[in-house]
């Protein structure tokens, strides 16, 4: 399989380990990304926050360019597959608009391609068999708290992935690498997303909400596909602690990861280093794991 | 304020409303293809909202105002800025009526009409967002960090995990740009004479 791959801003910056572990574990999986040439931003929340013409018009230039390479695209950031899957339905419902926005594109957009999160990809039945097949390191002991948040699932009628209420996608995806993810109530709610940086005390409360329900049920992890998530509950852990006079320090990981992890895909273990909560402990109760089943 | 509204059966119905300004469910409908009418008040929205605590309308409320055109009120709520664009109302509205794509619709209004935002700092922020990527068909997140506290004046939120995520390798210093970035531009330029 190959897709159009469209990193996005974030996966250059502060989610480069989403970005980095994607492409280790695609290529361990034989999937081919190509990386979309000269792509733009997708507009995110601020986009469709203030302009809907543009929250359309920004994705299109993408979406337009990979229909030229002939490729679906893959969009590993929750927010940049929302918006460029949301842009790709309007368009294609949208007669008016589609003219308009394709008057202004060197490649115009005509509805042949489709997008699908890393998320969607790497969890659907095939991948999970390649995975499932080509483990080395059982991540038994690993107990996360499979954390899904909102732009990966919903809305379920512009997305069409997963169950919006119940997903279990990303549950999946960790039971295919020996990991025993928990039971809990947090895994579709929000962590405040772009509030971070201008209304961090809403994301504080959010953060709060989701670890403390996370360690409630036995978790001594949360996985995410997201960077936003990724960033916001490493970045409030320490001040959702003190909030609710609660020790909610928990290592968060990228499904990639772990997936590379279990694969034990070389470079994986590098993405680790850029993790802002320590994920070591978690690293080394999955060490002891192997050593004490590998003596009985 | 009282509301002197004659209900119909299905209470759906508000075409008979009669105060405030009947066009602002239209002018909503036209951006994001919303009909507000549907709505009959069970209060999903308001139950599942992250954030409705710390609105100043619940979304359920913000709802019923627009359909009784209560133009000011809403556009001058904190409750339009403070949706997060989770998606849950939507995914949940047994009417499948999407608030967030309302809420959306409503800040376009108040930014067009020169309403003053009622949480201000969440709109430089997305006004320094957009910027980023007018200049450089890009978002550079360090540069976006920096412009925001320029414009908010809040020097010193975050400085701690700013500076860790700099050593982390997580903010380079110089941006990625479009090469096409003209034709970016030219979308920004679409939008604003639509």
């Amino acid at each position: 399989m190959k897709y159009a791959y469209f990193p996005g801003c974030s996966l250059e910056s502060t989610g480069k380990e989403f970005g980095e572990s994607t492409r280790l574990v695609a290529e361990a999986l034989g999937l081919e990304l190509v990386e979309i040439p000269d792509w733009n931003c997708c507009g995110a929340t601020s986009g469709h926050a203030l302009d809907h013409t543009l929250s359309i018009a920004l994705p299109a230039r993408n979406l337009g360019i990979a229909e030229k390479m002939g490729l679906d695209v893959m969009a590993p950031c929750a927010a940049c597959y929302n918006r460029m899957r949301s842009a790709e339905v309007e368009l294609r419902e949208n007669a008016k608009l589609r003219e308009e926005i394709n008057s202004n594109l060197e490649d115009p957009v005509l509805g042949k391609s489709t997008v699908r999160s890393a998320l969607e990809v790497l969890a659907s039945p095939e991948s999970l068999s390649r995975i499932g097949e080509r483990v080395r390191k059982n991540l038994a002991g690993l107990r996360p708290a499979c954390y899904y948040g909102c732009l990966l699932i919903r809305p379920p009628k512009v997305l069409g992935f997963d169950d919006p209420e119940d997903p279990k996608s990303l549950d999946e995806a960790m039971k295919a690498i020996g990991a025993e993810p928990v039971d809990w109530y947090f895994k579709n709610e929000c962590c405040g997303a772009s509030f971070g940086v201008a209304k961090s005390e809403i994301v504080v409360k959010l953060v709060g909400d989701i670890i403390s329900n996370a360690k409630k049920h036995g978790a001594n992890c949360i996985v995410t596909a997201c960077p936003l998530c990724m960033t916001n509950l490493e970045m409030r852990q320490a001040e959702a602690s003190k909030q609710r006079h609660e020790n909610l320090t928990m290592p968060v990981f990228y499904f990639t990861e772990l997936i590379g992890l279990a694969l034990e895909v070389p470079g994986v273990r590098k993405c680790f280093a850029s993790h802002l909560v320590d994920v070591n402990p978690v690293l080394d109760l999955i060490d002891r794991n192997l050593i004490s089943t590998a003596r009985t | 304020m009282t509301i002197n509204a004659t209900h119909s059966a299905s209470g759906s119905d508000c075409s008979a409303l009669s105060f405030g300004d009947p066009t602002f469910r239209d002018e909503i409908r036209i951006i994001c293809g919303e009909n507000v009418l549907s709505c009959y008040q069970c209060g999903e929205c308001t139950a599942g909202c992250p954030v409705a605590f710390a609105m100043d309308i619940a979304p359920n409320q913000v709802m019923r105002m627009v359909q009784v055109g209560m133009r000011d009120e809403v556009l001058g709520s904190s409750a339009i800025w403070l949706c997060a664009g989770c998606e849950t109302c939507r995914t949940r509205c047994p009417k499948g009526v999407g608030l967030s794509k309302v809420m959306d619709a409503c800040r376009q209004i108040a930014v067009q009409s020169g309403i003053k935002a009622k949480e201000p700092n969440i709109l430089k922020f997305h006004e320094e967002f957009l910027k980023e990527i007018a200049r450089n068909g890009r978002v550079h997140e360090m540069s976006l960090v920096a412009f925001y506290k320029l414009r908010s004046k809040r020097f010193f939120d975050d400085m701690l995990s700013g500076t860790q995520m700099f050593l982390k390798g997580k903010l380079g210093l110089i941006p990625s740009r479009v090469k096409r970035v003209a034709e970016v531009r030219k979308l920004f330029k679409l939008s604003a004479n639509r």
